[in-house]
C-alpha cells in the first residue's frame, strides 16, 4: 500500500519556515548554477555565430588573432586569385582584405577604458557576414572618414552613436550608422573603410583575409595549396573554428569556476537537506510508528519521505530556476584574453540548461533525503510508538 | 560559566544536526575564502605595481608600438630618472595551452627598476651578456624542469618565427606578490632580427617603463611626457604602473563583480541552513525555554542561550574553513595557474571569513529567539513536541 502523495506535500505546507528556508538554500545553489551554465552558453552562441562555416580566415601562420596577424598586399592579391573563392550576383569576388586593430575607447557613464576592435572593411565584407544588418544611418562611403558602429559599442561607448565622433589616430571619425549583429562578436566592433584606415593608422599591411567557398567541402584543397605556397606564410581556418579558439581560455576559466563552485556550493545545500529531513524524521517517530501499525510497508515510508525531499529540491529548483530567466536581460562585457578585445555576451537559457538544472536540484534533494528516508523507513514499530 | 557549559550541551544534544551544520559552515566559509582569493589574485598586479614607476604606451591602444627614438626623449624629461622599454612577445612554448607571460626588454635598467626580481649575481651577469639568454620565474622552472643552459624555442605569435633563448637567469620574487611565473629576454635580441627581416617593424618599443626621481610628481611627470609627445604620429599615454595594471583590471570588471556576488550568495546560502537549524532547534525547545522563563530568568537570558549556540556552531565552522581553505587553495592555484600566477590567501581574507561567520551565526539567531521570547509561558508549557 502507498501512502499519498498528498502526505508528503502537507508536511512541508505544516512546516512553513523551515521548508522555505531549505528550499530557498537550494535555489540558490540552482540559480547559481544555471547562472554559470547560461553564461558558458552565451559566450558559446555570441563565438558560434560570429563565424560561418564556409568563411575562411586567412592569417599570417602561428598568428592566433587578426590582431596579431599581418598580411601583405601581395600575398592578399595571391589569396584573391584562388579558384575557390566564390563567386557574388554581380561576378565579384567574395573576399575581403580587412585591417583589424584595437583602440582604447571610454564607457558611457563610467568613462572606464576597454579595448575595441576596428575592422577596416571592403565591398564584400558585408556579403560574406549575412548576420549582419544596418538599423540606423547608413554605411560609411569608401574613401572617408566615416564609420559605422556594432550596437553594443554605440549604447555603451563615448561617442558611438549616429552622428558622434569618435577620435583616433588623428582624425575625427564620425559615425554614420549602427549595425545589428545579433548576438556576435561583431556587435562590439567598428568598422571604417580599409585604405583610410590603413592610412591613418600607418599600417601598410592588412590583418587578414577572409573569403567564402565556392564549395564547402574545397576547404581542405584550398587550405593546403595556402599553406604550401613558398610565397605566402599564411595560416588558412574555418572562420567557425577561428572564433571557437578565441575563446577557448575564457570558455575554460567558465567551465573551472562553474564546476568548482557548484560542486562546493550544492554540498552546502545537501547539508540543508539533509538537516531538514532529519529533523522531519525525528518529530515525527510517533507518525512513523502509526503508519506502520497500520499496514504501510518499509519501502512505502521511504519512498514517502524521499518524495518529500525531491519535492523540496523541485520547490527550490523551479525557485532558482525563476530568477535564474531573468538574468537573460543582462548583457556581460568584458576582456577577452586571448585578444585583448571587449567583448559581451548575454546569459542564455535553453532547454537543455532548464532540465539540466532541476535535475542537479533532484540529485540533491536525492542525496539530501536518501539517508533520513532509510532512518525513517529501518524503525521499529514498538519503539517508535512508544517514543514520545 | 554555566552559561558556556549549558550552550556546550545543547548544541551536543542533536549530535548529527549540529555536526552538518558545522560542516555546512566550514564548506560554505572555505568557498568564501576561496572566491575571495580568487579576486585578490586578479588585483595581484596591483599590488605588486609601484607608484613611483610610470609606464607610458601609445595612446591608441596597447597594440600600437611607439619609436625607439622617444626613449632619449622622455630621459631629458624634468624628473625622469630612469628609462626602460620593453615588448610584449606573446610567444607559444610548444602548444598554446603552456601559455606564460613572455616579453623582451631592455634589461640593465629593467633589472633596475624593478628590484623586487632578484636573480643570483653570476645568472645576471651571464643573461647580461649573451644577447640570446633568457631568464625564467622559479614557477616556470619548477614545470617546465628547465635547467640553466637549456635551449627554449619560442614560436612568435607577434614576431614570426622560431626564436631559440639560451635560459641564462632563474629570478624569485622578493615579496609574495610578485609574478615567478614570467619569462623575459634581452630586446636587441628580436630588434636586430626583425631589423634583417621586416626592417618597417625594427626599432619599435611596446611601452616605456620609467623611474622618476620623486614619486609625489608622478601625475606631472606623466602630464610633461604626453605633452612632449602631442599631436606626434605616436601619441602617448602615461600612467603610473598602478593605474596601468588598475586599467586592465577594469577591463575584466565584470567577471569581478561576478565573484563578488557570487562570494556574498554562498555566505547567504548558509547563513540559510544555520537559520534553519536554529529554527527547528528553538521549535523543540520553546516548552524548556517557558520553564526558564517560569523559573524567573528573563528573555535576554534565552537570548544568549540561543545566540550563544548559534555563534558556536558558526564559528566551530569557520576555524574548520580556514584551516581547509589553506591545502585547498593550493590545489585551486596549481590548476589555474595560466590564470593567476600570484594565489595567496590574503590575512584580510581570513578577517573576513571570521566577520562573515560571526554575521551568519548571529542572523540566523534572530528569528528564533525572536519567537522564543514572544511566547507566552503557558503557550509555551502547552506545546509538546
Amino acid at each position: 500500500m502507498k501512502i499519498p502523495l498528498l502526505y508528503s506535500l502537507r508536511n512541508l505546507w505544516t512546516r512553513r519556515l523551515t521548508t522555505v528556508l531549505t528550499a530557498s538554500g537550494m535555489a540558490l545553489v540552482v540559480f547559481v548554477f544555471a547562472a554559470i551554465l547560461m553564461l558558458a552558453e552565451g559566450l558559446r552562441k555570441t563565438l558560434i555565430k560570429t563565424g560561418s562555416y564556409d568563411n575562411v580566415v586567412v592569417i599570417r601562420k602561428a598568428a592566433v588573432s587578426e590582431v596579431q596577424s599581418g598580411v601583405d598586399r601581395m600575398q592578399a592579391s595571391i589569396v584573391e586569385t584562388q579558384p575557390e573563392v566564390a563567386l557574388g550576383s554581380e561576378g565579384q569576388r567574395l573576399l575581403s582584405k580587412e585591417l583589424v586593430v584595437l583602440i582604447t575607447l571610454p564607457r558611457r557613464g563610467s568613462d572606464k577604458p576597454a579595448n575595441v576592435v576596428i575592422r577596416g572593411i571592403g565591398g564584400s565584407s558585408l556579403k560574406l557576414r549575412p548576420q549582419i544588418k544596418l538599423i540606423e544611418g547608413r554605411m560609411p562611403r569608401s574613401g572617408s572618414s566615416e564609420i559605422i558602429a556594432g550596437q553594443s559599442i554605440a549604447k555603451r561607448f563615448k561617442g558611438g552613436g549616429v552622428g558622434e565622433t569618435l577620435r583616433f589616430a588623428m582624425r575625427d571619425w564620425t559615425v554614420v550608422g549602427v549595425f545589428d549583429a545579433g548576438n556576435t562578436g561583431f556587435s562590439s566592433e567598428i568598422w571604417g573603410d580599409v585604405d583610410q584606415l590603413m592610412q591613418a593608422f600607418r599600417r601598410p599591411v592588412y590583418s587578414s583575409v577572409i573569403f567564402k567557398l565556392r564549395d564547402s567541402s574545397e576547404f581542405e584543397a584550398v587550405k593546403l595549396r595556402l599553406e604550401h605556397d613558398p610565397r605566402l606564410t599564411l595560416d588558412a581556418l574555418r572562420e567557425t573554428k577561428y572564433y571557437e579558439k578565441q575563446s577557448e581560455m575564457m570558455a575554460k576559466f567558465l567551465r573551472i569556476l562553474g564546476i568548482s563552485l557548484t560542486l562546493i556550493f550544492s554540498i552546502g545545500a545537501i547539508i540543508g537537506a539533509m538537516i531538514t529531513m532529519y529533523a522531519a524524521v525525528a518529530n515525527r517517530t510517533n507518525e512513523i510508528g502509526t503508519m506502520r501499525a497500520l499496514g504501510f510497508q518499509r519501502v512505502s515510508i521511504l519512498t514517502s519521505f524521499l518524495m518529500e525531499s525531491l519535492f523540496l529540491a523541485f520547490i527550490g529548483g523551479c525557485i532558482g530556476l525563476f530568477f535564474a530567466s531573468f538574468l537573460q536581460l543582462f548583457t556581460v562585457s568584458t576582456m577577452n584574453w586571448q585578444t585583448f578585445s571587449e567583448l559581451a555576451f548575454s546569459f542564455s537559457l535553453t532547454l537543455e540548461i532548464i532540465s539540466i538544472a532541476l535535475l542537479f536540484a533532484l540529485v540533491m534533494g536525492f542525496i539530501g533525503g536518501v539517508l533520513p528516508a532509510f532512518r525513517a523507513a529501518r524503525m521499529n514499530i514498538v519503539d517508535a510508538l512508544w517514543k514520545s | 560559566m554555566h552559561i558556556l557549559k549549558i550552550i556546550t550541551k545543547n548544541a551536543l544534544r542533536h549530535k548529527l544536526r549540529t555536526f552538518l551544520t558545522i560542516l555546512g559552515v566550514a564548506i560554505a566559509i572555505l568557498a568564501f575564502g576561496l572566491l575571495r582569493t580568487v579576486i585578490s589574485a586578479w588585483y595581484a598586479g596591483v599590488e605588486a605595481s609601484s607608484a613611483s614607476r610610470l609606464v607610458t604606451r601609445n595612446s591608441i591602444s596597447l597594440i600600437f608600438p611607439l619609436p625607439l627614438s622617444y626613449k632619449d626623449k622622455i630621459r631629458q624629461i624634468d624628473g625622469v630618472k630612469l628609462v626602460s622599454f620593453g615588448n610584449w612577445f606573446g610567444g607559444i612554448y610548444i602548444d598554446e595551452k603552456n601559455f606564460f607571460a613572455n616579453y623582451a626588454v631592455e634589461p640593465k635598467g629593467y633589472l633596475t627598476l624593478y628590484p623586487e626580481i632578484i636573480i643570483p649575481e653570476d645568472q645576471k651577469k651571464a643573461f647580461l651578456q649573451d644577447r640570446k639568454g633568457a631568464v625564467a620565474g622559479r614557477i616556470l622552472i619548477e614545470k617546465y624542469r628547465w635547467k640553466i643552459g637549456d635551449i627554449i624555442t619560442l614560436k612568435g605569435t607577434i614576431f614570426p618565427g622560431e626564436w631559440d633563448f639560451v635560459l641564462r637567469g632563474i629570478y624569485t620574487g622578493r615579496d609574495k606578490t610578485v609574478d615567478e611565473s614570467a619569462f623575459f629576454f634581452q630586446w636587441d635580441y628580436i630588434n636586430e632580427t626583425m631589423k634583417k627581416t621586416t626592417p618597417l617593424r625594427a626599432d619599435q618599443v611596446g611601452w616605456y617603463m620609467i623611474g622618476i626621481t620623486n614619486p609625489n610628481l608622478a601625475a606631472d611627470v606623466a602630464v610633461r611626457i604626453d605633452k612632449t609627445f602631442k599631436n606626434s604620429l605616436a601619441e602617448t599615454l602615461t600612467e603610473t604602473e598602478k593605474a596601468f595594471q588598475l586599467g586592465f583590471i577594469s577591463m575584466t570588471e565584470a567577471i569581478v563583480i561576478a565573484i563578488k556576488l557570487v562570494s556574498f550568495v554562498v555566505i547567504f546560502i548558509i547563513m540559510v541552513v544555520v537559520a534553519n537549524t536554529m529554527a527547528m532547534t528553538a521549535r523543540e525547545r520553546i516548552g524548556e525555554y517557558a520553564v526558564f522563563k517560569t523559573l524567573g530568568f528573563g528573555g535576554w537570558h534565552i537570548a544568549r542561550l540561543i545566540f550563544g549556540e548559534s555563534l558556536l556552531i558558526s564559528l566551530i565552522g569557520c576555524i574548520l574553513g580556514i584551516v581547509l581553505t589553506f591545502p585547498a587553495a593550493d590545489i585551486f592555484s596549481s590548476s589555474l595557474r595560466t590564470y593567476f600566477p600570484v594565489f595567496n590567501v590574503a590575512t584580510k581574507t581570513i578577517y573576513m571569513d571570521i566577520g562573515a561567520s560571526v554575521l551568519v551565526g548571529s542572523v540566523a539567531a534572530v528569528f528564533p529567539t525572536w519567537r522564543a521570547i514572544k511566547i507566552r509561558i503557558a503557550d509555551g508549557l502547552r506545546r509538546i513536541g
